[in-house]
């Protein structure tokens, strides 16, 4: 029973100081340029090495969802388009991609690589006004990454005997690759560099709302004289992807996005000889325990939730607290989130950018009524939004009980749920208590308490001090609903070759 | 007067007990020429679903054991199996296996269990990784047991179908809920009573009797499995369990192409289908350098 005299000192200790960045500081605004980048017009489907117009002669906008202004037209592929794109991926795969040497097929990789490296700032631009994302988060992260992650995997393209003893790696044909809206390039980058890398051959659909960087790297394919029909890069929405998911022609389904889309192919797929992986939703517990360093792991916390809006499906959005230093982290994260800068993507000072979509916008809103009505209490920053684009405040929810929707569903969004515990066993079983195993992050000094932790925690990726860090060697994908199959590193490749 | 035979009555198996099925509902499964072999649990969706608690229940502890352990446990199966030779050998020439075949099923059947004896402390060392990412991290992948696995054992074969689809799972931390061949049931109950014997925990391996044709689409509708395994080459099945399979995402593995008797039907990419690959992050500090990061 704590005495009178405790509760004292433990509210005292609650009292830190509160960090004030915008009263002595003013940041100046330092905007990125965007002639650093050339958008055409309107863009064509890249089937067969060469761009060419829709069959139905349908364009669709794609905008900046930081100004509603249109950026450029892109084609819309119907049934036929698709037909097309995958008869010239058979094709390549046939006369001259199966059969190429393996190292000059790595060679080809590595080109693309390169070539990324060298338009690294048009990509980063061209990212940041396509997605909304900030650009020092798509200069210093999205692009450097897919760079990386194509310069990795052309290395296995000769060595793939030492990535399976006793076996050997066959490609199994014609890869049909869908793909988020979250990190567009790298999404095409963690796909595609596999893909080719065991010598299966690509058609790629990017999402529907930020299409811009793929056919960049459609580009850069071209220019890298990669053979035709190797990569077929076909834009649309759902139903371009659901004729790519269809196709008989198609051997092989990787896709990255909802748990509930996962679902729909997984159905369709079956009674065919199509393999998948799919990686899927999350709602990643993040757990500090007492005798974390607090300072470190509310920095954590902030990057593992406000990490590109939120829009990430590994995102640490459901914070378990050790009730013990509770009030403590609370005031620390509102305090925090006061000095994140949400605005123009453009700027190298923004933390927060816009949100991907008006779509997307909603859906944050909504939850942020339920979780209302759900009686969890709500926080948001007090920051400025522009008045055009779509922007959302940095958002907390507080007295979140572990059945409320909010600590249940994804949102993909900057939106934390904060739930408290009291013992080792209670938090596992509360973060475990979800359909999704993607990711998961603990903040403990105690090394023996991390090994523990992250052990017992069903999810595929686990931070220890640490949140939303990726590479290129370091293997991706969920447990459970989150998905199936691993991308990066050496377990990366078995999504794409079929051992004999 | 002659002795009477004391006859064995054949009953499933759940949770390390031998009940019937709550049914009560029974078959009879005959061979070649016709000979009645037992009256063998017809079993229920009902009989799945207790399975199926029984091997959650068992999960956190198997998956929890030392890899020598599940090792040690895995070779005295072997030992029982060896032991009771005689019997499956009768089990199977009932089951119109010649007498040679029948000798050759079970010594392969004693091996397989002690070639998977053997890979349950070292398939994590094959199919781990350290990561040399470019930060300062360090960063390691290892598998896991994806969790409760449901298996159609291969229906042709009475007995090393049978170890050959169980032990790969078992060997890498998962439980399990069988379902037996329905035409060659005899050696999977009495198959039962060995791993009963063998200091398996109860609830690991759940072995029950009854009709694929009733029972797949329970295999695979149920919420609280984790992987399907299918051994038979029926497309309808194979279409109807990759849909539900959708319900929960659930992994399918198909060994409708494998000769169990032959190597081809050992392998640590067994183990490796009903795994999970986990990678942990831990930041180095870097003290002579800039901060560490976090």
């Amino acid at each position: 029973m704590p005495t009178t005299k405790k509760n004292t000192a433990v509210k005292k200790k609650t009292n830190t100081v509160k960090l004030k960045f915008d009263t002595t500081w003013q940041y100046e605004p330092a905007p990125e340029s965007k002639s650093a980048a050339t958008i055409n017009k309107q863009y064509d489907l890249f089937i067969n090495g060469e761009w060419q117009k829709p069959s139905s002669g349908k364009y669709f906008d794609t905008i900046n969802p930081a100004t509603e202004e249109k950026l450029s037209q892109v084609a819309l592929a119907d049934q036929s388009d698709t037909d097309k794109a995958v008869k010239a991926a058979r094709n390549a795969y046939d006369k001259v991609w199966k059969n190429m040497p393996a190292k000059e097929r790595g060679k080809y990789i590595f080109r693309i690589a390169r070539m990324i490296q060298e338009k690294a700032r048009e990509l980063a631009v061209i990212e940041t006004l396509d997605g909304g994302k900030p650009i020092r988060e798509s200069r210093d992260f999205d692009v450097p990454t897919a760079a990386n992650h194509f310069f990795y995997y052309a290395g296995w393209a000769d060595k793939l005997e030492y990535a399976f003893p006793n076996r050997k790696a066959q490609p199994l044909g014609v890869a049909g690759q869908i793909i988020p809206w979250n990190f567009p390039l790298l999404m095409a980058a963690w796909k595609i560099a596999p893909a080719l890398a065991t010598g299966n051959t690509v058609v790629l659909k990017p999402a529907e709302t930020t299409p811009l960087t793929a056919l960049k790297l459609a580009e850069i394919i071209q220019e890298a004289d990669l053979p035709p029909g190797v990569v077929n890069i076909i834009t649309g929405a759902g139903d371009t992807g659901a004729n790519i998911v269809n196709h008989p022609g198609v051997d092989k389904i990787a896709f990255t996005g909802s748990t509930e889309v996962g679902k729909l192919i997984q159905r369709a797929i079956a009674g065919t000889n199509k393999k998948a992986t799919l990686e899927l939703g999350g709602k990643a517990a993040n757990i500090i325990f007492d005798d974390a360093p607090l300072d470190q792991a509310v920095e954590g916390v902030i990057n593992g939730i406000f990490f590109n809006q939120g829009h990430v499906c590994c995102a640490g959005s459901r914070l378990y607290v050790q009730e013990s230093v509770a009030k403590q982290v609370i005031r620390k994260l509102k305090d925090r989130i006061e000095t994140l800068i949400v605005g123009d993507p453009m700027d190298k000072n923004t933390d927060i950018g816009a949100i991907n979509s008006k779509q997307q916008l909603d859906t944050i809103h909504k939850y942020l009524n339920i979780g209302k009505k759900e009686g969890a209490e709500m926080y948001e920053s007090s920051c400025p939004l522009p008045k055009k684009g779509f922007f959302c405040r940095p958002t907390i929810f507080t007295n979140v009980a572990q059945s409320n929707r909010i600590a249940q569903e994804e949102i993909f969004g900057p939106v934390l749920s904060v739930l408290t515990f009291r013992t080792d066993d209670e938090v596992i079983e509360k973060a475990n208590n979800s359909p999704y195993g993607l990711s998961a992050g603990v903040w403990t000094d105690k090394g023996s308490k991390i090994f523990n932790m992250t052990k017992r925690m069903r999810a595929g990726v686990v931070w220890a001090n640490t949140f939303n860090k990726f590479d290129p060697t370091s293997p991706f994908g969920g447990y459970k609903e989150s998905g199936f199959g691993r991308e990066g590193g050496l377990h990366g490749l078995m999504a794409y070759v079929r051992l004999a | 007067m002659s002795r009477l035979e004391v006859l064995k009555t054949y009953k499933i198996y759940i949770g390390g007990q031998f009940p019937r099925t709550e049914s009560g509902r029974y078959y009879i499964p005959t061979n070649y020429s016709g000979q009645k072999l037992a009256n063998v649990c017809l079993s229920s969706r009902k009989d799945f679903r207790n399975a199926v608690v029984a091997a959650r229940a068992a999960f956190g502890g198997w998956a929890g054991r030392a890899a020598f352990n599940r090792s040690q446990i895995l070779y005295r199966m072997a030992e029982m199996l060896e032991g009771r030779k005689g019997q499956f050998i009768e089990e199977l020439t009932q089951q119109d296996a010649t007498r040679e075949e029948a000798e050759n099923e079970v010594n392969l059947s004693v091996d397989r269990l002690i070639y998977y004896a053997g890979w349950c402390d070292k398939f994590q060392q094959l199919f781990s990784s350290v990561n040399p990412v470019a930060s300062s991290h360090f960063n390691f992948s290892v598998p896991e047991p994806t969790g409760v696995v449901s298996v159609i054992a291969p229906q042709q074969s009475g007995l090393i179908g049978l170890v050959s689809v169980i032990a790969p799972v078992i060997a890498g931390g998962n439980t399990c809920v069988v379902l037996a061949s329905e035409t060659k049931p005899l050696c999977a109950v009495t198959f039962s009573e060995v791993l009963n014997t063998s200091d398996l925990p109860g609830g690991v391996v759940n072995i029950l009797t009854g009709k694929p044709s009733e029972l797949a689409s329970w295999f695979v509708d149920h919420m609280d499995v984790n992987a399907t395994i299918y051994c038979e080459s029926n497309s309808d099945t194979q279409q109807m369990i990759r849909e539900k399979s959708a319900l929960n995402l659930k992994r399918v593995f198909f060994y409708d192409q494998t000769d169990w008797i032959s190597d081809a039907g050992q392998s640590p990419y067994f183990i490796f289908d009903t795994q999970e690959i986990k990678t942990t992050w831990h930041p180095v500090e870097n003290i002579a350098g800039a901060g560490g990061s976090y």
